[in-house]
Formats: structure tokens, sequence, C-alpha cells
């Protein structure tokens, strides 16, 4: 099995995401998806330094696969999507199916987890449409999982969404700006200013979602790492892990002993959830709320 | 392409139906009663039945019928979502709505006569992604996201040759349709899955000295004072804490309680080049759906008869205040100063 790092979803200052990615280049993931997939206003890197990134990261010996916006809306977006989806030599992952149509059934393309694919005839459009890997929506769990592994179309890789916070929703609305009290066309970029996002709370005090920008996260960390032997049985390809400002380093490492078969999935679970991941959830695998925490399920 | 757009409206039931005709809609919505459409509400929806009868009845007085089949079929389950297609073209709808991709294919090849829309859950926000449902499926009309700016739904009508549906007026969803699993995260039932956002059992009141409280599977989404109106708990109209930012007290972080209205741009939707323009609330009573509907036809019918000196009247405004959702309403992202 292999291990993917998904796009980083905050907005990072230039310098940071250099340096992240720097990092990750000597860290054990096999595969890099690259790109702004939340605001089209952040615009900290250009074409030119994500594929500047992509070049060291594959010279690195990574997979490097270019990541697109979620909410397209203007012509800027499509234009500046276009560069992405005929860059000629990486994979494109598809986040919307402006993308899908841009690469007009030639190549090979990865079907994000926001192309709303949830059962094996959609499935097989897609790979006939040539899709080689596919996320699942976030929503699906085992189940569904199962079913789909059953009918799936030849070379079509599944990749799960094992660890990070869970992209729940986007808007037009910037919820980011919207609690500093300024509209999205003057909103200073404030969601600079958090680079895991702004923490939303229940009136008890519960953690219960993260703004930022036109996204809204689950506020627990989904951590599908227990659920290994699993996953494996029903032959997923690849498992992601989405970046965070801290921690992300000790993340892959836990996933890549797992993988490697040099730690017990259960273990390294556990030791997740008491550092990085200390609000964890796995309800959706689990096919029930998103946000619940089962633990010895036994599936 | 500007002309008269149509008026589209929501049957949640036969009766609602009759009503929404009645008062002028050109064409109803309407689905099935289970998880095959995007408002599967207890005690709502039609039977084969029903529907049959809903049809003869549009088609008696030359009002269409668009079949809402606009959730994604789940894995295992794929005939349920088949046979609704199967039984809604051999009734003689006049157009299927559907998001899902892999059923689009499915109705082109079953059956290629049969008019397809695209639904809001198809997510479908620019011409590109637009031109794909086109070129793939033949879609001869699109319901944009509630996402989108005047000039943006301007840009979209300019750039691709097919029908542009928006919505006009009810409950106003803030986050792009077909890509919100907030429901799903909190109750584990999301719209794209079982046809429901914050579905009503699992909602909870508490009643207390300090108030009212409303919860969504435990989460608490608002609390209310002694003398306060309180709303539906939809997850994303509640208020909550935000941290780390210039206000920690409790505010509608994501949304107000409030209705779409969109009586006041009227005139720039028709010139834009709209095709219709859709009433929400197939979960609503027959008497909402009736007045909703009237007050539309008329400000529709004024607009196309004059849309240089068109303005809302007070009547309207005053009607459709008293039947939105927090008795107050907003243009939405129509408006760019509410993103």
């Amino acid at each position: 099995m292999k291990l993917s790092l998904g796009p980083i979803l905050y907005f990072w200052d230039r310098d940071s995401v250099m340096q992240f990615y720097a990092h990750v280049a000597e860290q054990p993931v096999d595969i890099v998806y690259l790109g702004e997939t939340v605001c089209a206003k952040r615009r900290a890197l250009n074409t030119a330094d994500w594929l500047a990134i992509a070049g060291r990261l594959a010279a690195a010996g990574k997979e490097v696969v270019l990541s697109t916006l979620v909410l397209v809306e203007a012509a800027s977006e499509i234009s500046r999507m276009r560069h992405f989806a005929e860059n000629g030599r990486y994979l494109v992952e598809a986040n919307d199916l402006a993308a899908v149509n841009m690469l007009g059934g030639h190549g090979r393309f990865v079907a994000g987890p926001h192309i709303n694919i949830y059962n094996s005839e959609t499935l097989r459009l897609f790979s006939d449409l040539g899709a080689c890997r596919w996320v699942p929506p976030l929503e699906l769990g085992h189940q569904a999982v199962a079913a789909l592994q059953a009918g799936r179309p030849d070379g079509m890789e599944t990749e799960i969404f094992a660890f990070g916070r869970l992209p729940l929703a986007f808007s037009a609305r910037c919820f980011t700006a919207r609690a500093h009290g300024i509209p999205k066309d003057s909103c200073e970029f404030r969601c600079a200013d958090y680079p895991d996002g702004m923490e939303l709370e229940t009136r008890e005090g519960e953690q219960f979602l993260v703004l930022n920008g036109i996204q809204v996260q689950s506020g627990r960390t989904v951590n599908l790492l227990g659920e290994f032997p699993a996953l494996h049985a029903l032959g997923v390809d690849v498992l992601r892990i989405s970046p965070q400002s801290q921690g992300t380093e000790a993340v892959i490492g836990w996933f890549r002993q797992v993988i490697d078969g040099r730690a017990d999935p259960a273990d390294a679970a556990r030791a997740l959830s008491g550092s990085v991941a200390a609000n964890p959830c796995n309800g959706f695998w689990h096919g029930v709320s998103g946000m619940d925490w089962l633990t010895d399920t036994g599936v | 392409m500007s002309g008269r757009p149509e008026l589209i409206c929501p049957a949640g039931s036969l009766p609602a139906l009759k009503v929404a005709i009645d008062h002028g809609a050109d064409a109803v919505y309407l689905g099935f009663r289970n998880a095959t459409n995007a408002r599967n509400f207890p005690g709502l929806n039609f039977d084969d039945s029903e529907m049959r009868r809903g049809i003869q009845y549009a088609h008696d007085r030359g009002a269409r019928v668009f079949l809402a089949l606009n959730t994604y079929a789940r894995a295992g389950q794929w005939n349920e979502w088949t046979r609704a297609a199967d039984v809604a073209a051999d009734l003689g709808v006049d157009a299927i709505i559907l998001a899902d991709p892999g059923l689009m294919r499915y109705c082109t090849e079953r059956h290629p006569s049969l008019r397809l829309h695209l639904s809001v859950q198809g997510s479908a926000t620019n011409p590109e992604s637009i031109a794909f449902y086109a070129r793939q499926f033949g879609v001869q009309r699109v319901v944009l996201p509630r996402v989108l700016s005047l000039s943006q739904v301007r840009y979209v009508i300019d750039s691709v040759p097919i029908e542009i549906e928006v919505f006009g007026f009810g409950s106003l969803c803030v986050m792009v349709e077909g890509r919100c699993a907030l429901s799903s995260y909190v109750t584990g039932e999301s719209p794209n899955t079982c046809g429901v956002c914050s579905p009503a059992k699992a909602v909870r009141w508490e009643e207390s000295g300090s108030g009212r409280r409303s919860r969504l599977n435990g989460v608490l989404i608002d609390v209310y004072a002694q003398n306060e109106s309180a709303g539906y708990p939809t997850l994303c109209k509640g208020r909550f804490v935000v941290r780390g930012g210039p206000d920690e007290s409790p505010v509608y972080a994501l949304e107000e309680p409030t209705s779409l209205n969109v009586l006041g741009i009227l005139p720039e939707l028709v010139q834009a080049g709209v095709a219709a323009i859709k009433v929400e609330g197939r979960q609503r009573s027959p008497a909402y759906v009736g007045q909703v509907t009237r007050v539309l036809r008329a400000a529709l019918d004024a607009c196309v008869r004059d849309p240089a000196t068109y303005v809302p009247r007070p009547e309207w405004i005053a009607e459709l205040e008293r039947l939105a959702e927090g008795r107050q309403h907003t243009l939405g992202a129509i408006d760019r100063a509410w993103q």
C-alpha cells in the first residue's frame, strides 16, 4: 500500500510552503498532491512555483499529482486550472468536473474526493473517461467502499482519506472574513493568520468545526490508522494524510511503520490519538455520524 | 436569450402540486417517497399512483412536471434509483432532474428522448463543468448552486448554450449543494446520501430556566432566550463561538436563519437570460406553496411586461416576509457583499 500527502488546505506563506515541501522530499511518502484547492484568491505561489516544487519532489522519487480548485466560478479560475490540466508531465487530481471536461477523455486523472462517485456505475463512467485513481467522497464508509471495490474497473486505484481534518463543505462565502466582520472581496487574507484554520465551538465549548476561508472542516481529526487491517483486506491502494502545520511528519512516520508492518495498527492509532489527533473521529468509515469515534468495532 | 422565465414550484404532495399549478406555476418538481430525492422527509412526496394523477392534473392545465431524482445512488442499491427513472419516464414526466453522473448515463442510454436537467446537487458552478454534462449526457438545463454572484450568473449564461435555472425564493443553502457533508458529519445522513439535511429525527429541544436549547444528535446548535422565537436547527444556521477572532461571543458564524428572495432583482435576472426561476420548499405546506407561487407569478408577469418600471410591490414583500425563515430575507451570494 502507498502513502500520499494531500494538498495543503490552508493559506501558508510562500516560504512556509517551500520549506514544508523541502522537508516532504525527505519523508517516506510515495505520492504528493500539490496546488491550491480551496480559494482562488490565495496566490502566494504561482503555477511556475508549484511546478518547481513538483520537479524537486519528482527528483526525490515522489509521484506528483497537481490538484485543482474545488469551487470554480470565474473565468480566471478556469484559465489557471487549464495550466494545471495541460501541464503535460504530472497527473492531475480533478476536484470539479470542469477539470474532467478539460482533460477531455484524453489522458489519465485522479478523481478527487469532491467528485461525487457513490456507486459502481458512476465509478465505471469515470474510469471510461480516464480516471486511474479515485478518492471516495469523505462520507462513504467501509460498507460502501467494499461494494465499490467488488466491482472496481480494471486499473482503477482506490485512495482513502485516512488522516486529517475532513473538508466537509464549501461556500461562496468566506467564513474567515465573516468572523472578522469584513466581506470576501476585501478579505485582507486574514486566513493567512490561521495556519490550521479558526476553531468553531458550540456554546458548550465542544470543538465542532474549523473555518478555513470558504471551506468548513471537521473539528475532529479523522484517524483511520487503526482500520489498517480492514483497508488492506479491501485492497485499498493508497492512504491519504492531509497536512497540518504541526505534526505531519509524525503522522507520516506512524502510517509508514504500520504499512511496512513495523508497528501494530491499534497501537499506532492510539499513539496518534494521544498526540496530534487528540480529538479523533472515524464515524464515516463505520457508517455512522462522521464525528463519532468508535474503537474495537471488529470491522 | 432573455425572454419570459418559467416559474418552477415545489410539490411535496398532490395538494401542493394542485395549488402551485392553480396559482400560476409553469412547472412543478416532485419526487418519489424514498431516498432517491433530496427532500426525503417523513410524510412528503409521491407514490406511483399519486404521481400519475399529479402529471395528469398538470398536463390538463398546460403545466409541466419535473421529477427530482437528485440524490446519489447508493452502492449496491442501484436498482432503486433506475426504477425511479424508469417509472417516471413511463408516467410521462417532462424532465428528470439528476445529480449522479452514472444515472445520467443510464438515462441517456435507456430513455434517450427524455429531457435531462442537472440538479443543484450536481454542483455545476461554471461553464466548463456545465459543458461536461452537456457533452456527456446532452443535459438541456442546469440548476445553479446558490453560490454565484449576479455577474457570475451572467457569465455562465453568456458562455453556454444551455438553459439556466436559478433559485428565487425559499430556504437558503449556504454551502455549495452536492458538496456539503456537514449533516452526515453530525447525524450520519446527508443530502447526497439520504436526501436530508439536519433530519428531524436527530433534533431534540430542551427547555430550561435559562431558555430553550436545540440540539442535533446531541450537538448544541442554538440557545434561545425566553421571548426569542426559535427556528429549525439546521446546523449551518446555529450560533457558535469562533476562537481566535476579534469576537468570541456566540454568533451566526456560517449564516443567519434567513430566506433567499430575488424579488428585488427580477429584471436583472430576466435580462441576464435565466430560463427559469425556482422556488425551494417541497417540505412546505400547500398553503405556503400557494402564497409564494401567487406572489412570484404576479411579480414575474409584471417584470416581463415592463422591466424598466418594475418595482416589487409592498404587499408582495410583506407576504413573502411573513413566510420567510426567520422572517428575514437575503439575496445570498447573488449580492457579492453577502459573500
